[in-house]
């Protein structure tokens, strides 16, 4: 299992992700944001949280024309897995490459503390080793994580099990931290290979940390 | 010529600054302000002189990077 990790200007959890990955049992390598092209064993590409090109105009903007994003979309292209974590997510959605836009948190405040997650389907790569309904407790740290979707497109992602997790209390109810349309946390595209998440798995990996749900969840893309 | 764009969230998606701004006015007691929408002024400096080939090359920017349609309009203005 091969694993590349994104690094933008402003990235801060690529070297989270590559412990995380190493400690599933993975090969990992850095992938630079100026490289038009990837090693074509990657299995799987993760963008990793933290910062990129500073987010000036919108998080994500900036960097979803980067050259590595190039190298990304031919990866999701040919049916590998591309996964993108906090602002990873952000970049996804502004390549297009998952629908809906992160909008700054209703409140407008900077969310940091971990955060209890709902599964809202399991039929897919990513989650296949939860059930549905399952609670899992995984950091956030976001000041644009207010998942936005219209109407059409949020009944469109229910009707292909694209909704993969929603923030939730300890019992599963629904508890809305920053504004998201359905309290969504995470998604993905159509295909099913392509998963963004505003919660940090990379981040639960161990028990001394305060939660290690996160392995449960990445195993999944191993 | 100059091209001043003004970005802003459109209709039915939720500003949360202008909300957090109209509170603030309340608070200061101009009372008859009924609703604040927060946008983003851009303004290029531009070499090309036609109007109508501005405007289409402004519109592709907006389109590619300086707006984000799923959430946000924009409009575009030439000056000479």
């Amino acid at each position: 299992m091969k694993v590349g990790i994104v690094q933008f200007p402003g990235t801060n959890c690529e070297y989270d992700t590559q412990y995380a990955f190493e400690k599933l049992g993975a090969e990992t390598s850095i992938l630079w944001h100026e490289d038009a092209t990837v090693a074509e064993d990657l299995d799987l590409i993760v963008i990793a949280g933290g910062f990129s090109y500073g987010d000036y105009l919108r998080s994500g903007a900036i960097a979803s024309k980067s050259p590595i994003m190039k190298a990304v979309k031919a990866h999701a292209q040919a049916g590998k897995k591309v996964l993108g974590i906090c602002n990873g997510f952000q970049v996804l959605t502004e390549t297009h490459m998952l629908p809906g836009a992160l909008k700054r948190n209703e409140h407008l405040h900077f969310i940091s503390k971990h955060h209890n997650l709902k599964v809202a389907s399991n039929s897919n790569s990513f989650l296949e080793k939860f059930d549905n309904s399952d609670v899992v407790n995984i950091p956030i740290a976001h000041h644009d994580g207010n998942y936005f979707i219209d109407d059409a497109g949020l009944e469109a992602l229910y009707t292909n099990d694209q909704v993969l997790l929603q923030y939730c209390d300890a019992q599963g109810n629904i508890q809305n931290p920053n504004g998201s349309v359905d309290s969504i946390a995470g998604i993905c595209n159509k295909e099913k290979n392509v998963f963004g998440l505003m919660p940090h798995p990379e981040r639960a990996m161990e028990e001394v940390l305060g939660s290690a749900d996160g392995i449960k969840m990445l195993e999944g893309l191993m | 010529m100059t091209a001043i764009i003004n970005i802003s969230l459109k209709n039915g998606v939720l500003d949360s600054q202008g909300k957090a701004v109209h509170h603030a006015l309340d608070s200061l007691h101009f009372e008859k302000v009924d609703d604040v929408r927060i946008g983003r002024q851009i303004v290029l400096k531009l070499s090309e002189n036609d109007e109508t080939k501005a405007r289409e090359e402004v519109t592709k920017m907006c389109e590619d990077l300086l707006a984000n349609t799923v959430i946000e309009d924009y409009d575009i203005e030439l000056v000479k």
